[in-house]
């Protein structure tokens, strides 16, 4: 694939939110639309979430994670949206331009008429939580432990306790039921479910696993590898209840305990976070505090169901390429100037044509080597000869302007650029 | 003898809770139901408890060493250990399409245990790690 320089709509992020973005852009009207996603294959967390439950709102079907993600797959294939794998955007500025790596292209930039930013959220791990104990192998996120079992093809463990009773530590708790593993127990330090009370049906009471609540993990123990933990009931106040310790012998300890979201290019970009939901403020069009970037999906807010992060992929996106295509059209106006023989720069570099039809437009320049006699100052449209103007000499400390009149509006009209060239008579 | 069983609703994210009035296993009322699917599920889980299974099976030469799969409708509760233990004896070979039938009328439900994604053969460049 060639990449292009400048794009209509750039999507990061290729999950649910992303995907739909690409497909409501292209829709829209958005011709050149990219999604550059750092993994090797698209649909973001989609990939690993291979249970039931997605779809029903959109589809009015019930999917697992894969089979939804590869619809919108095949749509965005289909729309001739192109895309970059494998690829991390490192940056990106107030003024879209976008800064990414890829092994096979190396450093790439890439402009965007508009941006959204699909990065969906992280889990929160061990030391956001501060676990007292040793650090020992066998603790992870549920989510890490979630890709092993169902992409990559391993156990985390033989005897699990998980911390946090969110959907996908539950589902876990089942997956790993499912592959072997006895799961001990389910720490919830609040003192109710915190994930759907569906999943503690079937994920949990199915299979007689036990859920604590208002309890949490003390203390960690083990030294190369986990051997136990120490669960302790808690009060009102979070406080551990004396007495209450229980030694609970495991392998593994997984983390369930929310999702962040991922906001570092965000940042970068200029975006303004709300401090409760750490994603950016939106508005109703999911366009952010930038004009032109905007967000959708789990870097957003965190969602429950994926089928509302689509619609708001959907909305992002077709805002968006709304956006891209009225820039389109302002750029369209705009002829830029380029510097030719013995021009160092010239102020402004690029013109809007309209302009012109009302108003003269001076263009303002410095040579790059002295004359010391009778020029022309030229302006070309390619071959075609826009206007002239004779000087004496020129020189670098002297600035020269040349003005285009009204009359040159037809000429400048036709042009994509105009060169400046400074030469003896 | 008449008797009050409280179940949760699965069909969908709401999770009502559903007050079922059973005799043996036959059921009297429905208390609690937001929708009619409510009730279609409670007559179910008296009778014939049933659930959605999707595990993962090996596959030879894939992009990943997994592919994923479910049941096509619910099977019931008691037969679950056993599908499981079906499917660690499938090994399929790359490429494989969504939708691909790995095991047919599983342990004689009737149902079907489908992919639930494509997935390609393992890439040159992953062959080169591998090495
Ligand atoms: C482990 C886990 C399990 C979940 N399970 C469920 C579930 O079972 N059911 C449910 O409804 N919801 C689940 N969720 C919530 C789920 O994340 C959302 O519902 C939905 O997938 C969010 O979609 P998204 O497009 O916003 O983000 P994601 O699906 O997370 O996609 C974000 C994508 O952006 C890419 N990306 C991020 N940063 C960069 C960068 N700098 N450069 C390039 N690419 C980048 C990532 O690689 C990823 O592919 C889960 C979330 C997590 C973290
Ligand atoms: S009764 Fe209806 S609304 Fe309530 S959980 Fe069941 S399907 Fe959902």
């Amino acid at each position: 694939m060639v990449l292009k320089n400048i794009y209509d709509v750039v999507v990061i992020g290729s999950g649910p939110g992303g995907l739909a973005a690409a497909v409501a852009a292209k829709k829209e009207g958005a011709e050149d639309v990219l999604v550059i996603e750092r993994d090797m294959e698209l649909g973001g967390i989609l990939i690993q979430c291979i249970h039931n439950g997605f779809g029903v709102e959109i589809f009015k079907e019930d999917l697992p994670g894969p089979s939804y993600a590869q619809r919108f797959i095949k749509e965005v294939f289909s729309l001739g949206v192109e895309i970059l794998l494998d690829t991390m955007v490192l940056d990106i500025t107030p003024q879209r331009k976008i800064y990414a790596s890829n092994k096979r292209l190396g450093f790439v930039e890439i402009e965007a008429r508009s941006i959204v930013l699909a990065m969906g959220c992280r889990e929160r791990s061990r030391p956001q939580i501060r676990i007292p104990g040793t650090r020992p192998v066998g603790v992870y996120t549920a989510g890490t432990a979630q890709r092993w079992v169902n992409v990559e093809g391993y156990m985390p463990g033989n005897r699990v306790v998980i911390l946090g009773s969110g959907d996908i530590g539950m589902i876990m708790a089942r997956r790993l039921t499912f592959e072997g593993a006895k799961v001990e127990r389910v720490l919830e330090v609040m003192p109710y479910l915190t994930g759907l009370t569906r999943n503690y049906v079937q994920c949990l009471l199915d299979f007689d696993i036990q859920l604590q609540l208002r309890h949490t993990v003390k203390r960690v123990l083990g030294n190369n590898c986990v051997e136990a933990v120490e669960a302790v009931q808690v009060d009102e106040k979070w406080n551990p209840v004396p007495g209450s310790e229980e030694i609970i012998p495991c392998d593994t300890l997984l983390l369930s305990v929310g999702l962040i979201p991922e906001n570092e290019l965000s940042r970068k970009a200029g975006v303004k976070l709300d401090p409760i939901t750490s994603g950016p403020y939106v508005d109703d069009n999911f366009q952010t505090n930038v004009p032109g970037i905007f967000a959708a999906g789990n870097v957003v807010h965190v969602y429950d169901l994926v089928d509302w992060v689509t619609e708001a992929g959907f909305q992002a996106g077709k805002c968006a390429a709304k956006y891209a295509i009225v820039t389109h059209r302002k750029e369209s106006n705009y002829v830029p100037l380029i510097a030719g023989d013995n021009v160092r720069y010239i102020v402004p570099q690029k013109l809007d044509k309209r302009n012109l039809e009302e108003n003269e437009i001076r263009l303002q320049m410095r040579v790059t080597q002295p004359i010391e006699q009778p020029v022309w100052i030229e302006v070309h449209d390619k071959e075609n000869l826009v206007a002239r103007k004779a000087e004496r000499y020129v020189r670098p400390g002297e600035m020269v302007t040349v003005v285009l009149k009204q009359k040159n509006y037809k000429d400048v009209e036709k042009a994509e650029n105009l060169t400046i060239n400074i030469a003896p008579r | 003898m008449e008797e009050l069983k409280k179940l949760i609703c699965i069909s969908c994210p709401q999770g009502c809770t559903l007050e079922v009035t059973v005799e043996g296993k036959t059921v009297l009322k429905v208390d609690g139901e937001s929708c009619k699917q409510g009730i279609e599920y409670a007559e179910q889980e008296i009778t014939d408890p049933r659930r959605m299974i999707a595990s993962t099976v090996q596959v030879k030469n894939g992009y990943h060493p997994l592919v994923p799969v479910y049941t096509k409708m619910p099977i019931p509760k008691n037969t679950i250990k056993n599908v499981l233990k079906e499917l660690r004896k499938v090994e399929l070979t790359a490429p494989v399409a969504l939708g691909t039938v790995v095991i047919k009328n599983v342990l004689g439900t009737g149902i079907d245990v489908i992919t639930s994604r494509d997935m390609p053969t393992r890439t040159a460049e992953q062959d080169h790690f591998l090495k």
